[in-house]
Formats: structure tokens, sequence, C-alpha cells
């Protein structure tokens, strides 16, 4: 046996660092990954469809189902009122979030009841039969209805105060205020929302749910149903695709098929079609920032007091923590010696807004551009200058508005970089002289920096639990309470168990996000997958190694020194013994192959009381430049070339990091240019389906799109590998583009007057911030 | 009567006699085929992430199209060979080129989107070899990825075709016996599906259509689905009864008539910008920006005019070419301006059994400038904020003696500038025209604010666009569109860093 004939491999296939395609990519391709909606059905599966109030804000005067009851194929109608337990899942725990609208209705679309049926047309037909009649309540829309209606705030505001605010704007030699308007954004995750509930025995129940947060669907389906958590199974292997949109937007689909398979004694599935999908959940906040900025004449920023109002829909949601991070945020990776940062997160009669890749912090960063921008053309300055000389960095200049010192900065690294591969400064000059002789076509470039914290703000979200056994056959089973939505973090923490064990990957099973296995998770959301369940998986299989070093150091008598991991393999003592003998030999000597493992993360704390603490245990540092040309007629547009410099840490998989950077970045995109939600003034989502909602499409990207991974780089701080999260803050890189817009607009006027171009940056609003620019410079010349 | 669809599932005969006659092919797949591998996202045709090939024969030959199976009905693939993703694994297993790139260019995140990119792929790489950039995103123009940035994916489309020559590909290979089979399927038998007494009729040939429409005068047409199929997908609307033209191979015929390209009406999108490219550049440009490579497959010239949608692109840039059109009644016919057909808001000179038979455009005179514009918040696979079409026409002295503007997304139906044209008529071409014409929009069009743009938006761009027609009629060296356009835009910045 100490000799056995294996292969001394060097390394292993899939450790970490290897740019190792997704785990799933070869079933991707071939159409048999399966999800939800994939999975052999039931025997006598019943379909649920949801039927939606018509109106924004009403009450309800009476409900009359009968029609639905006595549709064809119908099994069952449920109201708010068959909930076994509370008619709510609201995640915060403040009651404002009815599973189905019982008295009054506060958006429209939003649910009132539940239709059970033999098929899924008959319940989507069935659910437009209800007849309701409501009494019309004033609605209000969006930020300024609200603030019209003196609409209630849906939680507490935050506010970040550092400095002497009103001394530094006093004091400062220039001052400017102004307003910004910042659009929402639908996730338009692939696959759409969607839950299977198969009842058991007792109170159980097991829920397929494509949800980035098993353990709140849990939690959710027990309060709703008045059941343990003990009774519930929520199990995820994948979704295709969450951005955030399946935080807690889950939940209402998986109470809903819970309730009707433990009323009905079926499995039940729900599947909403894409138009009630998303005019039923909610979306990233659209935001409306009033600034005062105080700096001087040389561009340097002195103060800056500014308000975040965010159209936060009819609960709250996570609209607290997204509000707040949108003022974590308001300083991008610019240091301000006085600020004074706060929210508005309000009450409006539309869906409720949610989490959304990023959670505020995009829409603060944009806060932060614009504040730029402004102090930019104020002192006649390129914006990259006014931007370099205010990045955090130098003697006393280096704590945030919620007094964290920022202990990890590379932002100007970063930029230099970047500055120094796209060749910034010839190309500004390149665009200007074509500006000079371009009268309808002009050009654009910019270059922004992105600074984003990492960790939940909520510290309690911050740890992470895994579950990992070897059979004995030396296989590996994995499980932890992360979950996959295309971002590669199964890989990753794949790549890490076969580092850790130095085995190759494949004989790592990667299993479904359970309940069962790892309970107590938190979202998979923040960017924090990797990290935290990296960690936990890592400790997992350090408590098994342990073990197994001390079993082999009893069984072939030698040090525990002397025995190492090598690929596939064990030396112990001067006699190397395959991975799979030494755990089979210790089975046999009863020895536990299956460990537990758990991590928190170190370091943070944070009193949003008094604003103040380290809710960030480190930052991820990027920045992109990119270059646009503008049709003035028509304000329509191209991008033409982007690149980026991007700080991963010591990339656990360069090949998934690329594929986060680059999918951010055109995400961003989108959410800054043509993706714009518009609703009618009854409150109806008129776009609510890709008809009328325009993600981008395959000719959108830039022709040039260069991607690189910020070298020679680790994590100061020891996480895993010294890799650093990915997910959300590439989506910020796509500032550039918003800013590059904005530069060639400028040029209509010889840029003297700031844009102030809103988001969406439609045509549109390209061609009115184009008009508006050349309105303002030719009064200024008149007068 | 023949009472049963009959096609190829890759190789395997199927025939289906107890259907609903509204069925989609994808509901039908993931049902009761349970090919799961296909998805559906949006259930409108616009996301591509039940994207199918379709081979039928073309000329004794199986030609392969892309479509979208959320919005095409099963009862339309009668006589044809469908395609799914689960066909592509070689017979041992291994992937296929098309598959393989993806996965070596990591073209895949959550993977759901994956297998209509693969599909659609497939269809370039079967169809097309290597082709440009341009291309190549064009034809993924109908696919939806929200994950990658699509960069890997087109980077994955540049490397398929080096991972296997099309002669590895089983379909490639046994493409003359398929052939045979699919001609063994047709036959002159008008198809009827019905159940619970909803019937889809589907005749062979032009006459049959005929006479079934003059029988079922309100039965609903169908021609490529793709806006009748969303009223069955979205509105959950009962068509029935439905007569599909699908099956009529005369009515796709495209003729050059010397003066005029004559397009039947069951044309599609694809093979009529390819007819039309050469005479009409603009009309290729704006054919290419209609939905994504599916719904242009799918999509027929006929259906663009005979839903009479003020936001169809089509009517506008015939309304100003004076296109005119067949109507068929029986073995009667009758030919009328298209503007005739358009009488208000989805109501149309539609007689009782009446059906579109052609579309007739005419070719430019050299006296003569043609122009489109269409405009959108994204360029490829979105519908129009405005769309204009500019036709004038020059006598000797070069003044103005025939004016047709027409636009999509400005009123009720598409509709022609009537003030704007006469204040042309009479004038030279030159900025000052272009400036009064556009002055007179605003008593032409009262156009709406809404989604796509607000009513300002529109009147003012529509103005902005007869100046683009000016200037790229009178100084063709001026390339003044960022996209769009003839070409890209000039100034291309440095190649890839």
């Amino acid at each position: 046996m100490a000799d056995a004939a294996f292969n001394r491999q060097d390394r292993v296939a899939g450790a970490v660092r290897e740019a190792r395609a997704h785990d799933s990519a070869h079933k991707h391709v071939a159409g048999e990954a399966l999800y939800i909606d994939d999975m052999p059905e039931p025997a006598g599966l019943t379909h649920l469809y949801l039927g939606l109030s018509d109106r924004a804000h009403a009450r309800i005067a009476a409900v009359s189902l009968d029609r639905v009851r006595a549709a064809p194929g119908v099994i069952a109608v449920f109201t708010g009122a068959d909930l076994p337990g509370v008619n709510d899942i609201s995640s915060t725990g403040r009651h404002d979030e009815p599973v189905l609208a019982t008295d009054i209705v506060e958006y429209h679309g939003q649910p009132i009841f539940v239709v059970a049926a033999q098929t899924r047309n008959d319940a989507r037909r069935a659910a437009q039969l209800a007849d309701i009649t409501y009494e019309d309540l004033a609605p209000f829309n969006d930020v300024a209805a609200a603030r019209e209606a003196k609409a209630p705030l849906v939680t507490d505001p935050l506010k970040l105060e550092r400095g002497d605010i009103e001394a530094a704007l006093q004091s400062a030699p220039r001052r400017l205020k102004g307003r910004l308007t910042i659009g929402g954004q639908d996730h338009f995750y692939l696959e759409g929302q969607i839950a299977l509930a198969i009842p058991g025995e007792d109170d159980d129940v097991t829920i397929y749910s494509s949800t980035q947060h098993p353990s709140e669907v849990q939690h959710m389906v027990g309060h709703a149903l008045g059941i343990s958590s003990h009774a519930i199974t929520v199990e995820c292997r994948r979704m295709g695709g969450g951005f955030g949109g399946k935080e807690t937007q889950a939940n209402l689909f998986a109470v809903v098929a819970a309730l009707a398979a433990k009323k009905l004694g079926r499995a039940a599935k729900i599947r909403p079609d894409r138009d009630d999908d998303m005019i039923i959940t909610g979306k990233r906040h659209d935001f409306v920032v009033d600034y005062d900025i105080g700096f001087d004449h040389d561009g340097r920023i002195h103060g800056v007091d500014a308000v975040f109002a965010a159209r936060c829909g009819y609960s709250a949601d996570l609209s607290g923590p997204v509000t707040d991070r949108s003022l974590f945020h308001a300083d991008n990776s610019y240091y301000y010696p006085a600020a004074r940062l706060r929210s508005e997160p309000l009450k409006t009669t539309t869906c409720s807004n949610t989490a959304f890749r990023g959670f505020g912090g995009p829409q603060g960063m944009v806060g932060a551009e614009r504040f730029i921008d402004e102090v930019a053309y104020a002192t006649g300055k390129d914006p990259l200058e006014i931007r370099k000389l205010n990045f955090y960095g130098g003697e006393g200049r280096d704590v945030t508005p919620y007094h964290q010192t920022v202990e990890d900065n590379i932002i100007a690294d970063v930029v230099a970089t970047l500055e120094r591969r796209c060749d910034y400064a010839a190309r500004r000059e390149a665009v200007r002289a074509f500006n000079r002789t371009s009268e309808i076509i002009k050009r654009g470039v910019a270059l922004t920096p992105v600074k984003f914290g990492i960790s939940f703000t909520a510290t309690w979200f911050n740890q992470a639990g895994a579950l990992v056994h070897i059979y004995q056959d030396g296989s590996v089973h994995l499980n932890h309470g992360g979950t996959e939505m295309g971002q590669g973090l199964y890989v990753k923490v794949a790549q890490v168990v076969a580092s850790a064990f130095q085995i190759d990957i494949d004989k790592v099973k990667i299993t479904a996000t359970t309940t069962g296995k790892v309970p107590n998770t938190s979202a998979t959301a923040a960017s924090s997958g990797t990290d935290l369940n990296g960690m936990a998986a890592l400790a997992a299989c350090e408590a098994i190694k342990a073990r197994l070093i001390d079993f082999a150091a009893d069984k072939w008598s030698v040090p525990k020194e002397q025995i190492a991991f090598l690929p596939n393999r064990l030396r112990i003592g001067n006699q190397e013994v395959a991975f799979a003998d030494v755990v089979k030999a210790a089975y046999m000597a009863r020895v536990s192959l299956s460990s537990t493992g758990f991590y928190k993360t170190p370091k943070i704390h944070w009193d949003r009381k008094a604003g103040r603490g380290r809710p960030f245990y480190y930052y991820a540092y990027g920045a992109a430049a990119s270059e646009v040309v503008v049709d003035t007629l028509t304000g329509e547009y191209r991008v033409e070339r982007v690149d980026i410099v991007h700080d991963v840490g010591k990339s656990l998989n360069p090949a998934i990091d690329r594929g986060q950077i680059e999918g951010g970045f055109v995400q961003g995109m989108g959410w800054l240019t043509t993706e714009e939600l518009w609703w009618d003034p009854q409150g109806r989502l008129r776009t609510h389906a890709p008809s009328t909602y325009k993600i981008p499409v395959a000719s959108d990207i830039p022709p040039v799109f260069n991607v690189e991974l910020m070298a020679d780089v680790s994590n100061r701080e020891a996480t895993i590998h010294r890799s650093k999260a990915v997910g959300e803050p590439p989506l910020m890189l796509a500032n550039s583009v918003l800013h590059a817009l904005s530069d060639a607009v400028a040029s209509c006027a010889d840029y003297r007057i700031c844009p102030q171009l809103d988001t969406p940056a439609t045509p549109e609003r390209v061609l009115f911030a184009i008009e508006r620019v050349r309105a303002r410079a030719a009064a200024g010349a008149s007068s | 009567m023949r009472r049963t669809i009959r096609f190829l599932l890759g190789d395997e005969l199927r025939e289906i006699t107890d259907c609903d006659p509204t069925a989609t092919l994808l509901d039908w797949l993931r049902g009761e085929a349970r090919l799961t591998g296909t998805k559906e996202g949006c259930a409108e045709g616009d996301c591509g992430a039940c994207t199918v090939l379709v081979g039928r024969l073309d000329k004794e030959r199986v030609r392969y199209e892309a479509i979208n199976s959320c919005i095409r009905f099963l009862a339309t693939v009668d006589g044809c060979q469908l395609l799914t993703i689960e066909r592509l694994r070689r017979a041992d297993g291994s992937l296929h080129p098309v598959q393989q790139a993806m996965v070596d260019q990591h073209g895949s995140q959550c993977g759901f989107c994956t297998p209509g990119i693969v599909m659609s792929l497939y269809a370039l790489w079967l169809n097309e070899d290597r082709p440009d950039d341009a291309r190549i995103a064009d034809a993924l123009a109908g696919n939806l990825c929200r994950c990658t940035g699509y960069q890997p994916i087109l980077q994955a489309a540049r490397a398929m075709y080096d991972l296997g020559a099309r002669a590895i590909d089983p379909l490639v290979a046994n493409a003359a016996d398929t052939a045979q089979r699919l001609a063994a399927l047709r036959d002159q038998e008008t198809l009827a599906v019905e159940r619970d007494g909803r019937r889809l009729l589907a005749p062979a040939n032009a006459n049959d259509l005929a006479r079934l429409v003059m029988a079922e005068p309100r039965a609903t047409l169908l021609a490529g689905g793709t806006d009748v199929g969303l009223w069955v997908a979205k509105d959950l609307r009962d068509i029935a009864p439905v007569i599909s033209l699908s099956r009529i191979e005369s009515m796709r015929s495209i003729e050059d008539h010397g003066d005029a390209i004559v397009l039947g009406a069951m044309a599609s999108l694809n093979d009529a910008r390819e007819a039309l490219a050469e005479v009409h550049p603009h009309l290729d440009e704006l054919l290419r920006r209609f939905g994504g490579e599916q719904v242009r497959n799918a999509g027929t010239i006929g259906g663009n005019i005979a839903n009479g949608s003020p936001i169809g692109d089509l009517p506008p840039a015939l309304l100003a070419l004076g296109a005119e059109i067949t109507l068929r009644r029986g073995p009667g016919r009758r030919v009328i301006p298209l503007e005739q057909y358009f009488i208000a808001y989805k109501k149309q000179d539609r007689r009782d059994g009446e059906f579109l038979e052609s579309v007739s455009v005419p070719k430019l005179s050299k006296d003569s400038l043609f122009h489109v514009s269409k405009i959108t918040k994204r360029f490829d696979e979105d519908i129009s904020a405005v769309c204009g079409a500019f036709f004038i026409k020059r006598g000797q002295d070069g003044r103005i003696v025939k004016a047709r503007i027409a636009f999509g997304g400005m009123a009720a139906t598409p509709k022609r500038a009537r003030n704007a044209e006469s204040m042309l008529i009479g004038r030279a071409w030159n900025d000052e025209s272009a400036r009064l014409a556009a002055g007179c929009l605003a008593v032409d069009f009262k156009p709406i604010d809404d989604w796509r743009a607000s009513a300002r938006y529109r009147l003012t761009v529509a103005g902005n666009l007869l100046r683009r027609f000016l200037i790229e009629t009178t100084s063709p060296e001026a390339n003044i569109r960022v996209a769009g356009g003839l070409q890209r835009a000039t100034g291309r910045s440095a190649a890839r860093g």
C-alpha cells in the first residue's frame, strides 16, 4: 500500500488561482443544467398563479372570486385570510409587506389572491377573472410625489456626519448646489422567479426556490404558515441569474407555493410570466440627490452636504441598508474634509424596491462623480485632474464620512496604471481636436475610479457555514450556505477545497445549497459569497485534515510535522500514500471524515445611530476609461472603447473574476444608458418586458474592450487566499460611460457648462442635455 | 384535410393529432416532449432563451433558421425539421464545436440564456463562414445575456470555426437524406388542427387559402407569428379560428419586375432584406434592425404591414417610396397604394374574405433621393420611438417636384407629413427648405409621451432627421451617424490596447 502505483503529479487540477471554467459550463451549453422549472414534475402537481391589483393605491371594498373558482381547471383559490401564520413577509420584521393584500393595495400589481389549477394556463386565465371593488386613494408614485404627499419614510433614515459642515461650506472659496436624478433598474435575471413546494408528513415541506437566501425563505415560510423552521427545507442548486433580485423577492413565491402545497397536500409550482414578474417584484432604487458643495479654486473639495432621497416603494424591504450604502459610497474614492450625508427612504405607491448588485452603492457613487463634475466645470479643469486631486491619501486625508480609516488605499496606483495603459491624456487631446472640426458628431472620454466597501453593513450577516464529507473512496462532498447564481461561487469554493486537501477538483462534488445541511445562512449578497463561504469550507477541511494527520501520525508512527498533503497523496515520513488510501484507512480506524466549518469576518463593527464604526473589512478598487461618440441631432451614441483595470487582490480564479468584471461593467452601462423604467400617471409600470425595457445586447458592447486584473496586489486583510470580492464593485466602472457622454455633451458648449446629465442617459436625455448646455452658453454669451 | 401535424424532431418523425391549435412550440417541447434544455425567458420573442432551429425545404435544399419557439405555434412546424439544444452533443458524448467554444471562452455564467445563445451560434456556424464581428453581434441581437456582458460569447463565435469542420456535423452529412424525408412530408392537403371546437387551418397553396379566407372571414390570419404569437403567449387571447399561411411556398416569392421589387406577403424580413439591399441600402439597414435574427427569420413583410401597428417600421419607409399592395379576395384582386390601407389605429382597409398577397416596392429613379432613420433607445432589437422615411424627386432645375415624408411613432398609424411635403414642393433641396419643412412637423403631428420617448423628443428628432437627410444627401462624404447608418462612425479609436 505504501508504494502503490499512483501518479506523482506536482499540482492538482482545479487548485486556487487556476482560470477554471464554471463548474456547470459543460451542462449550460448542452441544456443539461437543471433549473427548477426543468425538474421532473411530481405526480399531481398543481400550478399556481397570482391575481394582482390593477390600482396603485386603493382600499379593497369587496373581493369576489366566484368566477375564478368556477374557471376551467381551478382547484382552489387562496387569499391572505388563508395563511395559517402571519400574512407578512417583511424581511425587516416591520410587518409592512403582506403576502397577499387584504384591505388595501399599495401598488399596481400587488398580489391579492392565488389560484391553484391543473395547468399553468388554466391558473393564468382564471387569475384574470376576479371581481374586485376598489375605493381609490391618491397615489404617490415617485420621490417628488411622495414629498408632496408628505409620505412617511419606510425606515429610519441615516445621517453620516464628519467635520463641521456648515463652517466648511461657508468658508469655502466657492460653493454650488445642484440636483441629480438617478434611474432605477430591473434585474432582468433570465430565469424568472419560481418556486416548487412538495408537502411532507406533519408540518414538513420541501421548497425548491430560485433564491439567493434559502434561510430567509425558510423563515418566511415558517412565519406565514405558522410552522417551525425545522419542518422546512429550502433547496437551490442554481439560479438563472439573481443580481439581488432574488435576495428577498423569492420569498413571496416560495410562501405561496408552500401554502398551496400544505393546504392541498399536493406539490405546487409557481412561475409568473415575465411581465408579471417585472410588475410584481422590486427593483434598484431610483434616487433624487440634492447637493451643496464647497471647494476651492484649485478644485479641492472642502465639504459636501447632500440628501439622497430614494423611491422605496410601498414597504421597507431592504431599503434601509440600501439607502445606507448609498451614503457609504457617496464619497467613492474622495476625501471630504467635512461631510453631512443624509438618506430619505421615501414610501411610494410602487413596487417595493430591493437589493440590486451594488445595493445603493452605485447610486452613491454616481452622486460622487456628479460632485466632481460640477467642481471640474466650475474650475475649468479636466474632471480627471479634479478626481485625482481629491483622492483619499496623504496626511490626514484617509477618514471616511462614517469615520472608518481607509487603510488599504491603492486608488492612485490603479488610476495611474489605467491612465498609462489606455493613453488617456493623448486620447483626450484627440477627442478635443476632433470635436473642434466636427459639427454633428461629438466624441467624449472619461476615466472614473471605484472604491467599494466589502462586508454586509448588518454585521451579523458576516458569518457562514460549510459542511464537508469525505467518503470512503476519497471523493468529497461539499456544501455551504452560499448560492450559485452564475457568479462562479461554487467553483471557487471547490477550488479552495481541492487546494486544501490537495485533490483534483473532479473529486469534489458541489452540492445544492440547502437549509438542511448548513443552517442559519446569510444571503449570497454584498459580494461576500466567496469571502465567507470559502473560509467556512476551508475551516471544515482543516478540521478533517487535522484528524487525518493525527491518525496518520499514529498509524505510521511518524511525527505530525513529517506529514504533508501532496497532490492526491500524503507524504507520511519517508513514504507517500494515496489520499484515498489514507481516507479508507482512517475510516477503518473509526476516524470522523465529516466536518462543519464556520467563519465570521473579523474587525468589523458599526454603530448606526452614531454613524461611526468600521462597517467594511476592506475595500475593492478599480478604474475604467470609456470613449463615446454622440450624434447631436438625435442624442444617439455608441461606446467605442473601454479600458478597465480592476483589483481583485490575489485572484482565486482569474477567468471567473474577469467574467464578473466584464459582466458587471455591461450591466452597469445598461443601468446608466438604455435601461429606463417608466411608470404612467396611474402608477402602472409600462416597461415590463424586454420589448420595452432595454438591457444591453451584443452590439452595445464596445468594439475595443480591454479588461485587466490589477497586477501585483494582495488583500492586506487575511481573506481567503488573499483574494478580494468581485461581484458588485465592477458594476460601477460603468460610471465612465456616463461621464464620457457628459464630456461629449459638454463639448457642445466648449466645455464651459456642466452637462448635469441625469440617468439613464437615453438618447433623449443626451439630446436635451445638449440643448440645455447650448442654451446656457448662448444665454451666458449674450448677458 | 389532414389532421396530423408531421415534422422531424431531430431525425425522428413526430406525428401529432391531438393538440391545442395554438399551443406554442416551447410549451410542447418543455411539457410534452420533456426537452427542457430550451428555456422560457420572456415568452415574447425578445430574449432568445427559447431559440431553436427550424429546417425547411427551400428549393429542394434544407434551410436552417433560428427562431423563437415561445411565440411559434407547434402546428406551424408541419413539414419542417426541428432542432433543439439536446441534439448538439456528438454521438460519443463530446461537445459540438459551438458548445466547446462557449466553454473554452467562459461564455456562460448563470447558464439560462446559454442554450438559446448556443442555438443562435449554431445557426451562424451552419450557414456562414467566419463572419465579421458586426455580423456576429447581429446574429446575436435576439439573445439577451444578463451575466457575461457578451464579450466571451463573441470570442466563442470567433473561435468556434477553429474547433471542427462542418462535415463533422451529422446534420450536414445527412442533408440530402433529410431533404428527401421533408419532401416526402409535403402534400396538398390542408392541415386542420382542432380541439374543443377551436381550429387552426394551414392550407398548402394560395388558392386553398383564398377559399378558406372567404369561408371563414373572421379567422385570424397567421403569417410569421412574431406579433400574433404574443396575443396568445402574453394576452391569453383565444384567436381561433386561425388560418396559417406558413405552408404556402408561393407566397414567399420575391420577384424583380424591373421598376419594382415585388415581395410575396410571406417573404421573411431577412429574405426581403437580402432582395432589397442592392436597390435600397436604407431598407437593408432598417430591416437589419427589425427585432432579433429569430424575428427576422420568422416575421414577414406582409405581417409587418397587415397588423397596422403605429410602430411597425416598414410602413413609413414603404409609404415614402409609394409602395402598392395587392389584396386578394377569392379569385379577385385589387391593388391599392399602401397609404390607403391604414385607416386608423389598428384599423385597416382589409375587407371580409380578403388577404394581403404581395407588396410592390418601387425602385428609385436617378433624380430621386430616399432615406430612412430609425430612432430607438437601444440600437438593435428595439422598437422605434420615431421612424422617419424621406423621399424627394427633383426636376431638371433641381427643384423638388415630389416629396413623400412618412413617420412611424408620431401618430396612431404610420402617417405622412403632408404639410412638410407641401412646403418642399417647388423649392431647392437645401438648408432653408429642410428647416421650413421641419417647422411644419408640429402641424402634421401631435405625438404622445410614452415609455419610448416624450412628445417633445419625438418632434425635435423628427425635425432633426430632415436635417440629417439633407446633410447625408447633399454632402455624401459626410458620415453623421454613430450607428445604424450605412457605415460605422468616423474616427474610430485606436486598436485593441
